[in-house]
């Protein structure tokens, strides 16, 4: 295994009068394929991970790679998705989908030509996440769990070889964020596509990742990094093992410490 | 449940013919006199009478405002982006436009008339003026309160800043902009009237003043009643389009409740 996304050394602060740094010394490897979680306090910086790793920031200090390039420009491998599902309300949930293909090429340049094969894959991928025929609906008609779905489906849709996750669950309720955990486990066993998972909940790191990074107060960078070796598939089951809310537990401890 | 509905589309109507009513009765139970304020049916008779001179001018007057109307819609929405666009051009332009908004337009009559003589042109310049500015804040607006998480997705997959003008920055800009135009649909009937009424031999404002000079009261009234028509049928032809153009954003009940 090789790694994707590596992040080095690296230092970052937003532009602006309040130019403390976000980030400081981040070192980061993540493998193709693999799941990696980011956990932390708040404000920490996860965010900040996220857009040096897109390119949609820049570090002032070290550098980022994504599959064996340095990013100086947006990463257009990567599908991005946040807590917020940020659908366009004067789309259908298909046309939603489809955005992406009319921004990133070569499917922007492909979109007249090959319309009914992408509002196909479209299809297709709404109903690997159980949202099969709901594709002329519009977003305000779906449910928050649906449209969240629909987000997800969204970020894949142009096949990224990367995902990138930003607390994608944070606003739903505790049974409709276990069963999008189902569908986003499935998805990346489907697809062996790499994810990163900003997240503040626990559970939802250890029962998703290979591997989960503790992150410090802000400035951020990494304390802990923690193999995940839960076999596969996990079943939901596996949240009530004791094997499984010993890590939690131990996880807990260092981001109560990194509080401190 | 039907006839509450019926109650509902009934009642623009019989609130506007209880407001005359109500009106004609003050007018004799308090024995106001004609030239103070014309009960509705005086008003009516010089509808009659004058029904020539209240039409030519009444259209003359919307048209203009049209004309004015239309300049704003196409200026407002080109600054709006401008606007909307780049954040310096915002830190700079807004002031000015603050600024400019609050010169009453009426102020500006004389200057247009030294430029463009009296007559339809400074009316048209009037009704366009007072109008334009609903227009740039609302489309600046739109685009200025895009959700950061959507542009980082667009931006994520090399979407350039003509991407995302186009594919969310102007859709989901259209209600503000077809919202405003109700706003500014009326603004333009007060500029035009104000600029007829000090600078024009034409329209309902100079149809108006002139009556005053002859102390033909009813007619008055009549003028501002064909004002009121003229305003309320814009407004309404303003709030249809917004409701074809832009009915995904109004599916909340809360205005219907």
């Amino acid at each position: 295994m090789s790694a994707f996304v590596t992040l080095e050394g690296v230092d970052h602060a937003y532009a602006g009068a309040n130019s403390a740094l976000a980030v400081e010394g981040l070192s980061i490897s993540v493998n193709q394929g693999e799941f990696a979680a980011v956990v932390g306090p708040s404000g920490c910086g996860k965010s900040t991970l996220m857009k040096l790793a897109t390119g949609l920031q820049f570090p002032r200090a070290g550098t980022v790679t994504v599959a064996g390039e340095k990013v100086t420009k947006p990463v257009k491998i990567a599908g991005m998705a946040f807590q917020a599902p940020t659908l366009l309300p004067w789309r259908t949930t298909l046309d939603n989908l489809l955005l992406p293909l009319e921004i990133v090429e070569p499917y922007r340049s492909q979109m007249r030509s090959r319309k009914v094969e992408f509002a196909a894959r479209a299809r297709n991928l709404l109903t690997s996440v159980g949202l099969r025929d709901q594709g002329e609906k519009f977003p305000w008609e779906l449910s928050g769990g649906m449209q969240q779905r629909t987000s997800l489906c969204r970020a894949l849709i142009h096949e990224p070889q990367l995902l990138m996750l930003d607390e994608p669950f944070g606003a739903l309720d505790a049974f409709t964020r276990e069963e999008l955990w189902c569908v986003i486990r499935d998805l990346q066993a489907a697809s062996k596509i790499t994810v990163i998972l900003v997240t503040h909940d626990l559970r939802e790191a250890v029962f998703l990742a290979d591997r989960v990074f503790v992150m410090s107060q802000r400035p951020g960078r990494i304390v802990v990094e923690r193999k995940i070796d839960l076999p596969r598939p996990r079943d939901l089951e596996v949240t009530f093992t004791s094997a499984f809310t010993d890590i939690v537990h131990e996880l807990r401890s260092h981001i109560v410490k990194a509080r401190q | 449940m039907n006839r509450t509905n019926l109650l509902i589309k009934a009642s623009p109507w019989l609130f506007t013919i209880g407001l005359f009513v109500v009106w004609e009765a003050a007018v004799y139970i308090f024995k106001i006199p004609v030239f103070f304020l014309p009960p509705p049916t005086a008003i009516a008779q010089a509808f009659v009478d004058y029904s020539g001179p209240l039409a030519r001018n009444s259209w003359i007057t919307l048209q203009t405002t049209l004309i004015g109307f239309a300049l704003a819609v196409g200026f407002g929405m080109l600054l709006g982006l401008l606007v909307g666009w780049s954040r310096a051009m915002y830190a700079g332009l807004y002031p000015l436009m603050i600024g400019f908004n609050a010169i009453p337009k009426v102020a500006l009559v004389p200057i247009l008339v030294l430029w463009f003589g009296i007559g339809f042109v400074p009316a048209v310049l009037t009704a366009f003026l007072i109008s334009f500015f609903p227009i740039v804040v609302n489309v600046a607006t739109g685009l200025a309160t895009i959700e950061p998480e959507l542009e980082d997705v667009l931006k994520a997959l090399g979407a350039s800043k003509l991407d995302i003008m186009r594919k969310v920055g102007i859709p989901r800009t259209l209600p503000y902009f077809f919202g405003s135009l109700k706003v500014a649909i009326t603004l333009a009937f007060v500029g035009s009237v104000i600029s007829e009424s000090v600078a024009s031999n034409y329209g309902i404002g100079n149809l108006m003043l002139q009556a005053q000079a002859q102390f033909q009261v009813p007619l008055i009234f009549a003028g501002l009643v064909v004002l009121a028509i003229e305003g309320i049928a814009m407004y309404a032809a303003m709030a249809i389009l917004e409701r074809r153009m832009t009915g995904w954003a109004q599916r909340s009940g809360f205005a219907q409740a």
